[in-house]
């Protein structure tokens, strides 16, 4: 009974965290207290993780979100100088807040409707089974580890590791390409270009074309 | 006897998760903030994913999540890059004066 009481309390706590934050981000005015919101689902997602035995994700998702990324946001925020609050009761569009809540309840009514309707199906096609923290493996003939079901504390990372470098290892080496490709193009977008060539686009030899997007606050 | 946490619980966390990102998404006119909706979004897909690992017994959904976690990190830089570089030049600026970006 206390177990499952207690899985209750996680559970809905961390839920109350997600949720909670999430309109959070949604109704700050200020972008910086959003960030915090955002923290705070970053953390309850996690909360989520631990709960379903996805250790190595908990620490992944703390670590990259709610340090990296969040970090990244409240730096541009704090670059910027835009942590002033913003007026939310603006609306350019007359009808685009009823439309988007009906919008976002028809969505969640509808995956909630396919989630009860898919709940008593059968499994089509069932994985191998995760190792859930339990007994250690046990060492086959040649010395290779067996991982039964309830492997050793560190059950759950082997197996992630198994799977990314076995299986996807394809995918795990393009994913650096693409850290690569963000990177330099986050770069060639933020510098600040040199006068003479600021004055053209980038790759225009003949520099007879004036780029509107490279001079100095024209427009605003 | 309470029934235990069924992973269906969570579809329906997510679900909910993914509704307020879409919603703020829409109605948000910071770009910023726009971007911490579609992060919400991209969780809530995370959450998505590990539940059915859980329900199927199947890893493969926990390394989608890895491949998540790096599409967004990447998404995240090259979007806060662009909005650096449209904010420096006009302060204050909105979703809607993002049409400056035609060229």
């Amino acid at each position: 009974m206390t177990t499952t009481f207690l899985e209750y309390l996680v559970f809905f706590a961390a839920a109350a965290m997600v949720l909670g934050g999430a309109i959070g981000v949604i109704t700050m005015r200020n972008p910086v207290h959003a960030a915090l919101g955002l923290v705070m689902t970053l953390f309850g997602v996690a909360v989520q993780f631990v709960a379903q035995e996805a250790h190595f994700l908990a620490a992944v998702q703390v670590i990259v979100y709610a340090g990296a990324i969040v970090v990244l946001f409240l730096f541009v925020i704090m670059l910027l100088g835009v942590d002033n609050a913003m007026d939310l009761s603006i609306e350019p569009i007359r009808v685009q807040r009823p439309l988007a809540g009906v919008m976002s309840v028809g969505l969640v009514a509808l995956v909630t409707a396919a989630i009860v309707k898919a709940d008593d199906s059968a499994v089509l096609q069932p994985g191998a089974g995760l190792d859930v923290a339990g007994a250690p493996p046990t060492q086959g003939a040649s010395g290779e580890l067996n991982f039964v079901a309830g492997g050793g504390h560190d059950s759950n990372i082997r197996q992630l590791a198994t799977n990314l470098y076995g299986d996807h290892v394809f995918a795990f080496e393009l994913t650096s390409v693409l850290l690569v490709v963000a990177v330099a193009g986050t770069v060639v977008l933020t510098r600040k270009w040199p006068r003479h060539l600021a004055e053209r686009p980038i790759g225009d030899d003949a520099g007879d074309v004036v780029d509107g997007a490279t001079d100095n606050g024209g427009a605003g | 006897m309470i029934a235990a946490i069924e992973p269906s619980w969570y579809l329906v966390l997510a679900s909910l998760l993914f509704g307020i990102g879409a919603f703020g998404l829409l109605v948000r006119r910071n770009p910023l903030v726009m971007f911490m909706c579609i992060e919400l979004m991209l969780n809530a897909a995370n959450l998505t994913f590990v539940a059915l690992a859980t329900k199927l017994g199947d890893i493969n959904g926990q390394t989608a999540v890895f491949f998540v976690l790096v599409v967004a990190a990447a998404e995240v830089v090259v979007g806060l890059g662009i909005i650096v570089s449209i904010l420096r030049r006009r302060p204050g600026a909105t979703a809607d004066d993002l049409a400056e970006l035609k060229g």
